[in-house]
């Protein structure tokens, strides 16, 4: 039988990756609410700040730290790869839209 | 291959269903066909988080309606989902030690979180409908305002369509999840309870606020998981813990982008 994810480290990680989660979360909104950058700049800050938080929740709440290589690799690369691709057909579309002035 | 047919044996003769498993990505199948599932789910989310994005860019200037009152709202709605991560990490680990008054506890308070944030996340429709964001197919409240709300849905629809379309998306994921973790939690015992939150909400909700016909996506979750626990009654072990905890965190996931993008990248100073 192929028993549930077991972790060698204790609970207390879980405590800090939820704390860190927290503060990276206070970070983005008083950025957001202080408009400290440009909306490009301030979406890519934000958007850097969101991949960071979601590869934590991901590696240590969902455990795929704890998955095999072949899983782990697997998945990342699949997903990541279809947003690639998503982000190819879009916003060049949206850019040129907006260059154009179509209304 | 002959020792695994082996233990299959042998587990068979113990009557020990479900003992053997034949490995894939080295988890259990369970886990292994929720990723993929989740998987997919997230390419549902790239899609409408990527049209926002593109709605966004082309469309100048964009609505900046969100006032510090939203944004502490949505603050807390974070705080909210991040701490029912944690509690469900708590859950999966009572799981794995057997502890099963504690599993119990755990996926309540999990399930405690998740409704906390349903409950904000209504207030803020409620609101914001009211003071004039709206689209064509919602009840109009009584006393709706035309003031900077009505002139944004008139002037940018695709501020409310997106706005809307993203969030009741996620706001669904998140009732399914508290769905799954009432069933996983209470089994049978928990379909009487969802069944009275439906009525009670259907009955105290007044007409003219949408979620009076939201609310029955319990009533369908009700038949769901009634069907499901007719077809299949069973006690839920750890790795059913596990996998329902992994559509949990990605419910969380999916937050940590809409929240910036939708809330943070519209707020008024």
């Amino acid at each position: 039988m192929h028993d549930v994810a077991k972790h060698d480290d204790s609970k207390g990680q879980y405590f800090w990756v939820w704390g860190a989660l927290l503060v990276l979360t206070g970070v983005e909104v008083w950025l957001g609410y202080r408009q400290v950058f440009e909306p490009v700049r301030m979406l890519e800050v934000l958007l850097v700040l969101s991949v960071m938080k979601s590869a934590l929740i991901v590696a240590y709440f969902m455990h795929l730290k704890f998955e095999t290589a072949l899983m782990r690799w697997l998945l990342v690369i699949s997903v990541t790869g279809c947003f690639v691709i998503m982000y190819f057909f879009f916003f060049p579309d949206a850019g040129r839209i907006l260059r154009l002035g179509v209304k | 291959m002959a020792d695994a047919a082996l233990q299959h044996n042998a587990a068979a003769a113990h009557g020990a269903a479900g003992e053997y498993e034949a490995p894939l990505f080295g988890a259990y199948s369970k886990k292994v066909g929720m990723w993929l599932f989740l998987a997919s789910d997230s390419l549902t989310f790239g899609a409408l988080l990527f049209a926002f994005s593109y709605n966004r860019i082309y469309t100048t200037p964009w609505p900046t309606p969100f006032h510090v009152a939203s944004i502490i709202n949505a603050s807390i709605m974070t705080a909210c989902l991040l701490s029912s991560s944690l509690t469900m990490v708590l859950a999966v680990f009572a799981s794995q030690r057997h502890d099963r008054a504690w599993t119990r506890n755990w996926l309540l308070a999990t399930m405690i979180f998740g409704t906390a944030f349903i409950v904000l996340h209504g207030m803020e429709w409620s609101k914001l409908i009211h003071e004039g964001l709206t689209l064509p197919g919602f009840p109009k409240p009584a006393g709706q305002s035309q003031g900077e709300f009505a002139k944004i849905s008139a002037g940018v629809p695709q501020f409310a369509a997106t706005f809307f379309g993203l969030t009741a998306m996620h706001m669904l994921h998140v009732t399914i999840g508290v769905i799954y973790l009432g069933v996983v939690a209470l089994r049978k015992w928990f379909l009487p309870i969802l069944g009275v939150i439906w009525l009670a909400g259907f009955f105290l909700i007044p007409s003219d606020n949408v979620f009076h016909y939201g609310i029955h996506a319990l009533l369908i979750g009700l038949v769901v998981a009634s069907i499901i626990l007719f077809l299949k009654p069973k006690d839920y072990d750890a790795h059913d813990v596990e996998v329902s905890g992994l559509y949990w965190h990605f419910v969380d996931l999916v937050w940590m982008f809409i929240f910036p993008l939708v809330y943070l990248m519209s707020t008024k100073v």
